[in-house]
């Protein structure tokens, strides 16, 4: 008797293991971050880009409009060539581009700006990478769609025309 | 007297460092149990990335701010999702992780206890 239920534990224990394992193997093993989750802007404060002054997030994204947070910095190729297409999206009045400017060489960022043009309303400054953590962002570029203080969508990595045309139909 | 100060200096020295060390290595604890999110298979720690640089200054930010461990990994979490933290929170979807040493634990130990007793 007891030799006919060892067997039949071993194999159904067996059986356990390969189920976990077979199930395993559907789930992709790259990780994703979630892109809309509907959160809370973070509170922070910055100094802004021209004139340097201090401005607490709650008197940016304080109207019933939607708000393109856009991390950029000159250093980063991407970030140029999505530029063309967020000076486009700037001719679009229901949205509102606040650029915030990371780990940037002052001149290298005022070049920039010079070079390819400015669509942002206000560029803040993070110069030590802390306020985009406070966002929760990966690096640059990275791009937040917020309306009504929370995060409706996250864009990681540069936007393409695609992307314009969601952000778009959004804001519509 | 010139010894007296010697020693003086030496043993506030050394206690200055020794309180620093403390802080850096409560730093480090901290950032060894987070992954950097955007290398392969590194945690903050050990990466030179950009992303972990920053990481890192808001951890130290955090500490000196008065924040425990656990607050500052609610606060990663809630940024970045569970995945930042190498060690995963019992939940539904990990309980089987939890669970299963210790399933196979009783299993084995099962066994054991049988044969002991069909020995005797």
């Amino acid at each position: 008797m007891n030799n006919k239920i060892f067997p039949i534990i071993v194999i159904s224990f067996f059986i356990f293991i390969f189920f976990i394992f077979f199930k395993g193997l559907n789930n992709s093993n790259t990780y994703k971050p979630s892109d809309n989750e509907n959160k809370i802007i973070p509170k922070f404060s910055a100094y802004t880009f021209f004139d340097n002054k201090l401005v607490y997030s709650d008197n940016i994204f304080n109207q019933k409009k939607f708000y393109l947070l856009n991390i950029w910095s000159s250093w980063c190729l991407p970030c140029r060539e999505e530029h063309p297409l967020i000076m486009n999206l700037k001719e679009n009045s229901k949205i509102e581009i606040i650029g915030l400017n990371y780990k940037d060489k002052d001149k290298n960022a005022k070049k920039f700006i010079n070079d390819l043009g400015n669509p942002y309303s206000k560029i803040l400054l993070d110069e030590d990478g802390t306020k985009a953590i406070e966002w929760g962002a990966y690096g640059v570029p990275e791009t937040f769609l917020i309306f009504e203080n929370k995060i409706i969508k996250k864009y990681i990595g540069p936007l393409n025309s695609e992307l314009i045309l969601e952000i778009e139909s959004f804001v519509k | 007297m010139k010894i007296l100060k010697l020693i003086f200096i030496t043993f506030l020295v050394f206690s200055l460092n020794y309180l620093n060390a403390d802080e850096i290595d409560f730093q480090n604890k901290i950032t060894k149990n987070l992954r950097c999110l955007i290398c392969q298979g590194q945690s903050v720690y050990d990466s030179d990335s950009e992303f972990a640089i920053s990481v890192k200054l808001v951890v130290k930010n955090k500490i000196n701010a008065g924040l425990s461990e656990k607050e500052i990994y609610n606060f990663l979490t809630e940024k970045y999702g569970e995945w930042i933290l190498y060690d995963p929170k019992l939940n539904k979807n990990t309980y089987i992780l939890w669970f299963l040493p210790l399933l196979i634990f009783l299993f084995g130990g099962a066994i054991v206890i049988k044969k002991f007793i069909n020995i005797r």
